[in-house]
């Protein structure tokens, strides 16, 4: 056994010395980490012949932090959520990524106006945008749909269970937006105490029939099984259960609430060069469009959009799943990570009471 | 303990009664393990039993997880499964190589909680020990302490030695995780113990380690084995350690379960587990078979 | 047994010797010491390897709940100013100085935003005011307090400064004081936190209570099996035990997962009922996403650890004792509770320990199955170690949850410590 695995091992290092270089990447695991690996670290190693290795976290800017603190960095490239970025980033964390050094759009647009907006920082250069979505399943409602964030906390109009992440984050954000808060107006009522009061009021309102869930893969599975009629999910499971499981169930863009992932370099990471050369190479539009093939996030640059094709099922148009999509936007509200940075303890910890009494 | 002919009506109910009891206690342990099995043949990503499967057709069954495990990580999964297919399983696949970590990292670990483990419950069970609460507060923290926490003070104090990312960092880490359970078991095992059992050995010459492995060591054995599965299954569950001490071609089978679960639980985790139940009744029947045999050889009957 | 041996030789001392013409209780006093050396031995490597690979690194992470130099080691000019006044002096323009160097210093420095996240710990909000103010720090000119206020009218709050002297010294006991839902006002002072914040001491009730009660489940289920399993003969108990074995390999993931697909609305266990049509359709029972849910699956998951300490105590246990009693005229029940109990106590005591320490610390299944009230002081402690990155406020949490069960440890110790425990 230890022998087969030294000698595996082995083998795997030569099949590694092959390339000259290599870089490891971490990033979220499952579907994410495989479109990824798709659309990024393949192409990447074709073309440049530095291999990419692919590490998995729950949330990669935990190891992010104790490997700078400890000085032991052995990762390259990481992939975090926007608020991690920007407090890992102000606490000099990551390295500086100069955005002169990424390839401009097709058309010659330079690539700081061709990132949307927030997508790109001094440290981190956002590569797809995620979203928290209400979704229902259509077998639960024969006759009339629910259509926006409201009807979701309208338990007597659309009667049913429902499900919410068990955070404050986004919650609370659509929480107001189901009380007719518009979206630009969100955190400026959130900011007060009595927007919080509000939002609290709002949840208060479905709380019987409210059921929380923790990790990204349960509410598909709680809608699947008929325990909720509604539910806030990511809407890249919603998209891959709809479209790959056939499932009966529909996603309401009004109200979405989406975030970036980005890329961020940690300071002293080992190949910095590479690393670099990585991120300004996945960033880069097609890449970027060639993402959208294997999982319905929307690309972080304004010219990929255009680009972006059909699903891997061949036949699936990817542009009206983005979260980026026009018709989607109508009432979005882009989560601030400004705002999360400053409020996570004192609201996470507000939320935890409240839940618990 | 078959019930005596002296029993009383009233016992003769309560022994029937305990052993509804003890059915009902069974079927409560192992239901969510039954459970699985069909369900890892399900065709859907889902934890459901779909209407198909109930029905028991065929379509709602298929093989798909159990593919995904061999193939999954594989340099070339399209290729024809020849034997050059299968040495790539074995090379790649992300969950063969998890398991063969899982293995080497879990027996490693155990050998190293068992053996320490057994050794200190055996001072720490003499009247005569120092300081016992302390010492035997400061041993069994590890199970206390919240494992992000120790995870973290670990990396630090790993990276600062060099043992991140080696198989030695995280066999050391588990094997510090499961020395309480060893403790405890053993310990609790030696206060039933009769010390005038190796007091008699010294007295018919036997030398200390002689009286250890001849008369302590069968008696206690039990306490050491149950010690040392505790010891094993931490190891064999554990992910935020493997997370932070372990490089990234040291990934075990829970690691490689708790993978990706912000988008999906993989019901691949039902065809791992299905596997490993299969071989573990493979595995005790073995022995209880062997068991049987040396016992018959030797003449005894039970 | 130690005892017995000194009152032996107390009472003519100095008469007795060994064979060899020593004093006898000289000779004893010295096997004694060799008895306490050689016990200790045993247990040398062990203590060694935890402290050495356990203790001194977690030492290490638990120290940074008292230890935070974010503020006083980036902002060491006001820092400085801090120090030299009393507490409650109004911020002059020498300490507008000293704010307005050190902001600079600290964004050039990319350290901004650890002083930010220290204040923000304490007072919420802040976090951008340090990072905003930060970058426009370059073109601050003199007079400071004008030019800092310009910047953001928010620098004129006393109580921001208050804050700010309190962080100013990297040891704090302010973290502890979170963990237990209190904070320091301005003064100094040690209040209550606000009413709605109010959830630690909380989650620590539910977590010990949740931990406790699982224990007595498991003992009350596991008892009557281990005993079954001890008292069968080999070749059938070691069947049975593949049944408690199972469950115990089987992924905590896996089984939790189990668990939601037997115990929901739609699951094995509602549909099985509504088939036999022992409960109607509409009247399926909510067993999951609640405390219910909570204490089913966390009590399946724990009581392998209950079964198996009891049955490697119960097995070498001789029947012998029990039937003697039964001759000698004992009900069963008494047979039991006076002979056959006493005996496994120890197997007890194991076995609710490892089960309550246990209970204490997994917070994955509650979270999965719990529902609103599957949060646990875990969770918090992950919470803040994983995504609000506060290392501080977790390992202040840890600690005090390692404080409590040592306590909880020592007082069972002490009252069905395994020293006390008169056997036969």
């Amino acid at each position: 056994m230890k022998k087969a695995l030294i000698l595996s091992t082995a083998l795997t290092a030569v099949a590694f010395s092959a390339a000259a270089e290599q870089i490891t990447v971490m990033s979220w695991g499952g579907a994410y980490t495989t479109s990824q690996v798709e659309a990024f670290h393949k192409p990447f190693t074709a073309e440049t012949g530095i291999g990419v290795v692919s590490v998995d976290a729950d949330n990669p800017a935990t190891p992010l932090k104790a490997m700078v603190e400890a000085n032991n960095v052995s990762v390259d490239v990481v992939d975090v959520n926007t608020s991690d970025a920007v407090r890992l980033c102000d606490e000099g964390q990551l390295e500086e990524i100069d955005p002169a050094m990424l390839p401009p759009a097709p058309d010659g647009t330079p690539a700081t106006e061709d990132f949307l907006p927030g997508a790109l920082s001094e440290c981190a250069v956002g590569n797809i945008v995620y979203s928290m979505i209400v979704a229902y399943d259509e077998s639960k409602f024969p006759d009339e749909k629910p259509q926006t964030i409201a009807d979701f906390f309208d338990t007597s109009k659309f009667p049913g269970k429902r499900a919410m992440w068990k955070s404050a984050k986004t919650t609370l954000e659509m929480a107001l937006m189901g009380d007719g808060v518009p979206a630009a107006e969100v955190y400026d009522v959130l900011d007060t105490q009595e927007g919080v009061e509000r939002a609290f009021a709002k949840l208060a309102s479905i709380k019987g029939d409210l059921i929380w869930w923790e990790a990204g893969a349960q509410p598909v599975q709680l809608l699947a099984d008929g325990e909720v009629a509604m539910t806030t999910a990511y809407n890249g499971r919603i998209f891959a259960a709809a479209v790959s499981e056939n499932k009966p169930f529909v996603p309401i863009w009004d109200g979405q609430v989406y975030e970036y992932d980005l890329f961020v370099i940690p300071k002293g990471a080992p190949n910095l060069e590479a690393a670099k050369k990585f991120v300004a190479f996945a960033t880069g539009t097609q890449p970027l469009a060639d993402q959208a093939k294997w999982i319905s996030y929307g690309p972080a640059r304004k010219s990929s959009a255009p680009l972006v094709g059909l699903y891997q099922d061949g036949q699936t148009e990817m542009a009206p799943h983005m979260p980026t999509a026009e018709a989607n936007l109508t009432n979005a509200l882009p989560s601030s990570y400004e705002f999360w940075v400053d409020h996570d303890t004192e609201l996470e910890e507000r939320f935890n009471a409240w839940l618990a009494n | 303990m078959a019930l005596p002919v002296y029993a009383s009506p009233l016992e003769r109910i309560w022994y029937y009664a305990y052993r509804v009891i003890c059915a009902l206690i069974f079927l409560f342990l192992i239901a969510p393990i039954l459970i699985i099995i069909p369900l890892s043949f399900n065709v859907e990503p889902y934890f459901t039993f779909t209407e198909k499967m109930l029905a028991l057709d065929p379509d709602g069954y298929s093989l798909r997880w159990y593919d995904t495990l061999l193939t999954f990580g594989m340099a070339n999964p399209e290729a024809p499964r020849t034997s050059s297919w299968w040495m790539d399983v074995w090379n790649n696949a992300a969950w063969v190589r998890a398991a063969k970590n899982s293995v080497i990292i879990g027996v490693s670990s155990t050998i190293v909680a068992t053996v320490l483990g057994t050794i200190a419950a055996l001072g720490l069970s003499r009247p005569e020990m120092p300081f016992r609460r302390a010492i035997m507060a400061i041993l069994i923290s590890p199970m206390i302490v919240p494992i992000i926490i120790t995870a973290t003070g670990l990396f630090f104090f790993y990276s600062a030695t060099g043992l991140a990312g080696s198989y030695v960092g995280v066999v050391l880490a588990h094997a510090t995780l499961g020395i309480p359970f060893v403790i405890i078991t053993v310990t609790a095992t030696l206060i039933g113990f009769d010390k005038s059992l190796t007091r008699a050995a010294a007295s018919l010459g036997a030398s200390p380690t002689t009286t250890f492995f001849k008369v302590t060591m069968p008696l206690i054995l039990p306490g050491v084995v149950s010690g040392a599965l505790f010891a094993f299954v931490t190891s064999f569950d554990e992910v935020v350690v493997v997370l932070f001490v372990a490089a990234h071609d040291q990934q075990t089978i829970p690691r490689q379960m708790w993978n990706g679960i912000r988008e999906q639980i993989s019901p691949a985790i039902l065809s791992v587990a299905t596997i490993l139940v299969i071989i573990s009744v493979a595995l005790l029947a073995t022995v209880e078979l062997l068991r049987r045999r040396s016992e018959r050889l030797r003449g005894i009957s039970n | 047994m130690a005892d017995a041996t000194t009152d032996l030789a107390a009472p003519t001392p100095g008469r007795l010797t060994t064979a060899d013409g020593r004093p006898l209780k000289a000779a004893l006093g010295r096997a004694q010491s060799r008895a306490r050396r050689r016990a200790f031995l045993l247990v040398l490597p062990l203590l060694l390897f935890i402290v050495i690979t356990f203790i001194v690194p977690i030492g290490q992470m638990l120290h940074r709940s008292i230890h935070n130099d974010g503020f006083s080691r980036n902002m060491p000019q006001l820092s400085q100013w801090f120090a030299d006044t009393e507490p409650g002096t109004e911020p002059d323009e020498v300490a507008y100085a000293a704010l307005a160097a050190d902001l600079k210093g600290a964004a050039e420095a990319k350290t901004i935003g650890i002083v930010g996240t220290r204040v923000n710990y304490e007072m919420p909000g802040t976090r951008s005011l340090f990072t905003s103010t930060g970058r426009k720090a370059r073109g601050f000119e003199p007079p400071y307090r004008e030019a800092v206020l310009e910047a953001d009218p928010k620098w004129g709050n006393p109580s921001l400064w208050g804050t700010m002297r309190q962080v100013s010294r990297a040891y704090s006991p302010n973290f502890f004081l979170a963990s237990v839902d209190l904070a320091r006002d301005n003064e100094g002072n040690i209040v209550r936190a606000p009413q709605e914040r109010r959830v630690y001491v909380m989650l620590f009730q539910r977590t010990f209570l949740i931990a406790g009660l699982i224990t007595v489940l498991c003992l009350l289920l596991g008892f009557p099996i281990a005993h079954l399993l001890a008292t069968l003969p080999l070749r059938t108990s070691n069947l049975l035990m593949i049944l408690v074995l199972l469950p115990f390999w089987t992924s905590l993931l896996v089984r939790t997962t189990s668990w939601i697909v037997l115990l929901q609305g739609q699951g094995v266990v509602n549909n099985s009922l509504v088939a036999t049509g022992l409960i109607s359709d509409a009247n399926r029972i909510q067993m999951i996403y609640n405390q219910t849910g909570t204490i089913i699956a966390m009590t399946h998951i724990l009581l392998p650890f209950m079964i198996l300490p009891l049955y490697s105590v119960m097995r070498p246990i001789p029947p012998s004792y029990v039937r003697a009693a039964r001759s000698l005229g004992a009900s069963s029940w008494t047979a039991f509770r006076r002979i056959y109990l006493p005996q496994t106590l120890p197997g007890i005591g194991a076995g609710a320990l490892l089960v309550f320490i246990l209970g204490v610390g997994y917070y994955i299944t509650p979270a999965l199955v719990g529902g609103a009230s599957g949060q646990l002081i875990s969770n918090l402690i992950a919470f803040h170690m994983q995504d609000s990155l506060n290392w501080s406020l977790a390992a202040a949490l840890a600690a005090v949850l390692l404080a409590a069960v040592l306590i909880l440890y020592w007082l069972y110790d002490r009252l069905v410590g395994i020293d006390n425990l008169k056997l036969g």
